[in-house]
């Protein structure tokens, strides 16, 4: 079977996509914890007997709950400064005061990552900490099946309310008498999530018939996520949920009675990055303000230094014991004792012994050799002399002495408790290596496979003889299948743990092993290849290094560089300088080439044209080992290069690098990203700010000018009217939602969603994508017109241009101006002109592309994605456009360039019939390297310190390239039809 | 001939790296507090002013392009004003490029420009001596085969070795390991010190290891 290098390279493609999805799979386990809850309720420990004859405690039951009422407050994005630091003194001057000298406990809860709600709320009510795998099901969240707070309070009969948004809703579905949901997903209203909530206050306060009031607000992580915490409104924002806990707080102290006190709790479920955003793991974004708030404490008598640092989980533990419950089984959360701190010596005793109790049969649970654990070794001694000092106690011994020894025996608890939690907390992670295995195994050879096909698939045919039936391999592709599958019985039948690959059907798996034996037959048939062409008479001359030039060996440095970079956190964390790095070191190289080629030529010319062209001659018989006609590009160079070299056109191509060069230095100063000077100041966010609200919307109108300037040259005349209506019809919708300001309105207009001017957006990118498919159908099939092709195909890129311009944030216009811009000028003064081979185009815009996605202001976190662009133009959460929305607007870097590649090489199809194929394979080969590298790496660093804050996200960012990446090969592929056709001719 | 001309140019490079081991060295023992991590800019001062006096000498000493001509003095001194702001062009050219990389604009200019008289002084300066004012030159010794002499393969492969010192030195940056020679610009300025040291030694025993190869045109 013959195959063309385009359409091998996307096999190839999806081939690896399965990979990395079965990869995926088992990396992010579903985290399987402990038993179901049904059995949870069942023996609950007494207190521990004392050693004496006849001496029994009376204390077998659980303690009776400490507060009548609690009322938790739930801040969305709340962050610790938000409250103890400026921002509290300035806008929450009550909940200052109460910090300070009222009643209360303040600490600061430590988040792990991910830093998302659905996630963090799971964190609260269970105790436990949710895997990574919770932020892809973030947006469709089951019922929560672990045991948890809510659940428990439900079963004891307690009646909670909830109000707020309504991932609760989902997470605890007929847990509540009464809620009301608010959809978190319209990230650009302010204040409607939050009056939902508070509407139902007033009326709920006066009632008495609830034990437990869940309130969630949400527009605090709106704001932020649309304006940055720096914005006035998160001002205003505190000020409102300031006066809410006041009015909460007092009503609850008008309610109180003598025997039962009321338990006000404010806390946030994750902070903000500078940025506004969250997901990761900065100091913003895992620090949150917790608060206890109850007439039993004791009144703080000065103003609060520095809040003490809890846990998020400690939370659910703290509760549980404040409402008379039992601790939720998973928890791995502590007690926080000053909360506790009031009652008898004996009783916070026995909360620490339940604490301790539940932690050491979770640590039972989940280790085989728990018993050597320091943790539970010291609850062990701990509980013994909690023995003594019961035996003590009911001895009616009961002075100053066991107090004292009360308080040790309270201190050797702790020091348990904050051991055992943290070797539990240790134990989040579970791979399920066999899947992962099966992954790295598919995505290997598929990686080899690309690899050992170089030579051929960059031929001048770009064709591959795949012999899919030769005798030799078949009992060879027979035997491992067999082996395989023995492997996997054996794998399958002795795993105790869950593996995802051993759930899947037979015929899946045995498929799966086949695919595997056959991408291991082609490879070594490759190879057997390779020793034969090597035994024969070399024919083609082998590639030596002297004839590779400078930017051969930087692009190939620079690829595997960065592909070695990837196993250092910090260059992950940082990977956008390795890209701004490697686009500097290549624009100033092409500077050299471009250099050297205007004025060597120019003195050469006169004496020694004959030699240099023999020079050159040599060169690109080297070089351009895909050019088949190599007489007319030989010739082609040296006439070109010398008439090049006259006029002022020269002088322009010798400033295109540095003009590249400032381009690229000011986007950089765009968008700080990465980790470690994310925090500095950029344009961005001078722009973004509501006092540069006029020059923001002087650099979106002149950008969009700009990029009509810059698409439209190449377009038909009806796109070109599309495109001008279309780019109107952004800066409106912009107006509309509030970004923008049109000259003529001074005063603050209302702001709306602007549902109507994306839709007509939408319509003009519909119509010129359309439009370009026409075209390009009709190039297909009717005639095949290069002309009316690279139209088409310029069309189709104009209309994803518009839609990026649609959904970009309006500071990130000039990223889309400066991509155009790049574009133009590399094609006309240095592709062109310098005749690269399809491989380095290639090379140099996927270069660029993964530059863009950064000067996006994209980062390998979380927290970077715009999810704000998913909502463009809809009404409310639709999760497919939302994804596939989103998706383009973090893409849309490497996708424009990806698209630009192609129609570059189209049309350069005159020089080169089989550019787009070479173009293809290439991308896909630049594309697979580092993630077949990084996919090994993660799995040897997998017990890495920063695995779920560095490297997951990472890993999701790498996964999702890969399907995107695959999706571009096969447009390439269609786009390539028409080679085979004319060849076929 | 070939033997002492290359045995000359050991020697000679042999010295430039004896003055950049000395400014690491000297200053300490004259003057209390002096460390080449902690009083960075003043080792970069001496660094610059000690390589390039060190090579303006020994190109006055070795004169290892003759020039045919006699030239008036009128002539050597405007062409020695050339030189000058030859090599101030190239400081700021390198300070534009740096800046171009990713270093801070308006912060720690000295130490970016520092950085650049560095560079301009491992690479241009020694371009000046040894082939003066001249780009057309230049541009012939950086195009491929285009050294005449042993001495300009020893320029090549010296200034080379310099920025690519420097290139690699950036590397350190972004890792997270908050180690005093992180700062910027030590790393960089570490890296073209090593880069031009190695380039230096390198130089006359590559070029010793080649002699049978390189064959230069006359001019």
């Amino acid at each position: 079977m013959r195959l063309r290098s385009g359409v091998f390279a996307s096999s190839c493609l999806l081939v690896e996509v399965l990979g990395v999805a079965l990869f995926l799979r088992g990396f992010f386990p579903v985290p399987v914890r402990s038993l179901p809850r049904r059995e949870a309720g069942g023996e609950l420990p007494a207190e521990p007997a004392p050693t004496g004859p006849g001496m029994v405690s009376n204390w077998t039951k659980i303690p009776p709950p400490l507060f009548k009422k609690v009322v938790i407050v739930l801040i969305d994005a709340l962050r610790d400064d938000f409250v103890f630091g400026s921002k509290g003194e300035q806008f929450m001057p009550y909940t200052k005061q109460v910090i300070d000298r009222g009643p209360s406990y303040s600490f600061i809860a430590e988040v792990k990552p991910p830093t998302v709600t659905m996630p963090r709320i799971k964190a609260l009510m269970t105790g436990s900490i949710p895997g990574f795998i919770d932020v892809i099901v973030n947006l469709n969240s089951p019922a929560l099946l672990d045991d948890n707070l809510i659940w428990q309070a439900k079963t004891a009969g307690k009646r909670i309310i909830f109000y707020g948004d309504d991932t609760w809703v989902k997470l605890f579905p007929k847990h509540f008498v009464e809620y009301d949901g608010t959809t978190s997903f319209f990230v650009s209203d302010f204040t409607e999530v939050d009056d939902n909530v508070t509407r139902h206050l007033d009326r709920v306060l006066k009632r008495e018939d609830w034990d437990l009031l869940i309130l969630h607000y949400l527009g605090l992580d709106h704001i932020g996520h649309v304006t940055g915490p720096n914005s006035p409104l998160v001002g205003t924002k505190l000020r409102e949920m300031d006066n809410i806990l006041k009015k909460i707080h007092i009503s609850l102290l008008s309610k109180e009675e003598a025997s039962l006190p009321n338990l006000l709790v404010v806390c946030g479920d994750h902070g903000m990055s500078e940025t506004g955003s969250h997901g990761g793991s900065s100091a913003g974004e895992v620090h949150t303000p917790l608060l206890f708030i109850s007439s039993t404490f004791e009144k703080r008598s000065g103003p609060l230094t520095q809040p003490e640092l809890v846990q998020q989980t400690d939370l659910a533990s703290t509760l549980a014991v404040g409402l008379g419950l039992p601790i939720s089984r998973n928890s791995v959360g502590n007690l926080i004792l000053p909360v506790v701190g009031g009652r008898t010596m004996r009783e916070q005793l026995r909360f620490v012994h339940l604490n301790g109790f539940q932690l050491s049969r979770l640590l039972q649970e989940n280790t085989p050799a728990y018993e050597k654990d320091p943790g539970y070794e010291h609850f062990k001694i701990a509980e013994k002399s909690h023995a003594n000092w019961i035996k003590l106690y009911l001895e009616g011994n009961n002075s100053e002495i066991l107090l004292n020894l009360g308080k040790k025996v309270l201190k050797q608890y702790l020091e348990a408790l904050k051991t055992l939690s943290s070797s539990l907390s240790k134990q989040v992670a579970q791979y399920d290596m066999y899947s992962m295995m099966v992954g790295i195994v598919i995505v290997m050879e598929v990686l080899l496979l690309l690899l050992l096909s170089i030579p051929k698939a960059l031929s001048s045919r770009a064709e591959f003889e795949v012999p899919l039936s030769p005798p030799l391999f078949s009992l060879l592709f027979y035997l491992v299948c067999l082996m395989l599958c023995a492997v996997h019985v054996i794998v399958c039948t002795s795993a105790e743990s869950l593996c995802y690959f051993c759930s899947m059907s037979w015929f899946t798996a045995v498929g799966v092993m086949m695919l595997i034996s056959a991408l291991m037959c082609g490879i070594l048939s490759a190879i057997a290849k390779v020793f034969d062409n090597s035994r024969l008479p070399v024919k083609n001359p082998v590639l030596s290094s002297s004839s590779w030039s400078e930017i051969d060996v930087l692009i190939l440095a620079g690829t595997v560089g960065h592909v070695l970079s990837l196993g250092a956190s910090s260059f992950v964390e940082e990977e956008h300088q390795t890209w701004y790095f490697l686009i500097n070191t290549l624009c100033l190289v092409l500077g050299q080439e471009l250099c050297r080629n205007n004025f060597l030529l120019k003195e050469y010319d006169p004496q020694h044209s004959t030699t240099v062209k023999q020079n050159f001659e040599e060169d690109s018989e080297y070089k351009n080992i895909d050019i088949p006609a190599v007489d007319d590009s030989k010739l082609g160079k040296a006439t070109i290069s010398a008439e090049f070299s006259r006029g002022s056109d020269k002088w322009i191509s010798l400033a295109s690098p540095w003009i590249i060069l400032i381009c690229c230095r000011l986007l950089r100063s765009l968008n700080q990203t990465g980790v470690q000077w994310a925090h500095q100041p950029d344009f961005g966010h001078w722009l973004t700010s509501s006092e540069h609200k006029s020059e923001l919307s002087f650099l979106a109108a002149v950008s969009l000018l700009m990029i009509f300037f810059l698409v439209q040259r190449r377009c038909s005349l009806v796109s070109k009217i599309a495109m001008a209506l279309g780019l109107l019809g952004v800066y409106s919708y912009r107006a509309a939602i509030g970004n923008v300001i049109f000259p003529w309105q001074h005063g603050s207009k209302d702001i709306s969603k602007g549902i109507t001017e994306a839709r007509f957006v939408y319509v003009f990118v519909l119509g010129i994508v359309f439009s370009g498919t026409k075209d390009l159908l009709k190039s297909q099939v009717i005639s095949s017109d290069s002309g009316m092709k690279s139209t088409g195909l310029w069309e189709v890129y104009s209309g994803l241009v518009l839609l990026a311009a649609l959904l970009f944030r309006p500071h990130n216009l000039p990223v889309l101006v400066f991509c155009l811009l790049i574009q133009t000028m590399m094609t006309k003064y240095i592709w062109r002109p310098l005749k690269f081979d399809a491989a380095q185009i290639t090379v140099m815009h996927y270069w660029f592309g993964q530059a863009f996605f950064y000067f996006q202001g994209n980062s390998n976190g979380i927290a970077s994605v715009d999810v704000s662009a998913g909502f463009v133009g809809l009404e409310s959460y639709v999760e497919i456009p939302a994804i596939f929305l989103t998706a383009f607007a973090a893409y849309a870097g490497p996708l424009l360039w990806a698209i630009h590649l192609l129609c570059y090489l189209s049309s350069e199809v005159s020089r080169n019939s089989a550019a787009v194929g070479h173009g293809c394979f290439c991308y896909a080969l630049v594309r697979s390297l580092p993630v077949a590298v990084y996919i090994v790496l993660v799995t040897g660093l997998r017990y890495h310190l920063f695995i779920w804050s560095v490297f997951s996200p990472k890993l999701l960012y790498e996964g999702v390239h890969v399907f995107i990446t695959a999706t571009i090969c096969l447009f390439f592929t269609a786009m390539d039809h028409n080679h085979s056709h004319k060849v076929q001719d | 001939m070939k033997e002492v001309e290359i045995r000359r140019l050991f020697a000679a490079n042999l010295l430039c790296v004896f003055s950049v081991i000395l400014t690491a060295v000297v200053p300490a023992l004259l003057w209390d507090g002096f460390t080449v991590l902690g009083t960075h800019l003043v080792w970069l001062c001496i660094c610059s002013v000690c390589v390039g006096t060190v090579n303006v000498i020994l190109h006055l000493v070795l004169k290892p392009n003759r020039s045919p001509k006699r030239s008036s003095l009128a002539h050597k001194i405007s062409r020695f004003l050339k030189c000058c702001i030859y090599f101030f062009m190239s400081c700021i050219v390198f300070h534009a490029i740096i800046v171009l990389y990713g270093a801070p604009l308006l912060g720690s200019v000295t130490e970016t420009f520092l950085f650049s008289v560095l560079l301009s002084t491992f690479t241009t300066l020694q371009c000046l001596c040894m082939l003066g004012p001249n780009i057309q030159a230049w541009i012939r010794v950086f195009s491929k085969n285009g050294a005449m002499s042993i001495w300009e393969s020893s320029l090549q492969i010296t200034t080379v070795c310099s920025i690519l010192g420097a290139w690699f030195g950036a590397f350190p940056i972004p890792l997270d390991w908050d180690r005093p020679w992180q700062v910027w610009p030590i790393s960089c300025s570490f890296g073209a010190t090593f880069g031009y040291v190695a380039g230096l030694i390198i130089a006359p025993l590559w070029i010793h290891w080649n002699r049978k190869q390189l064959t230069y045109k006359s001019r």
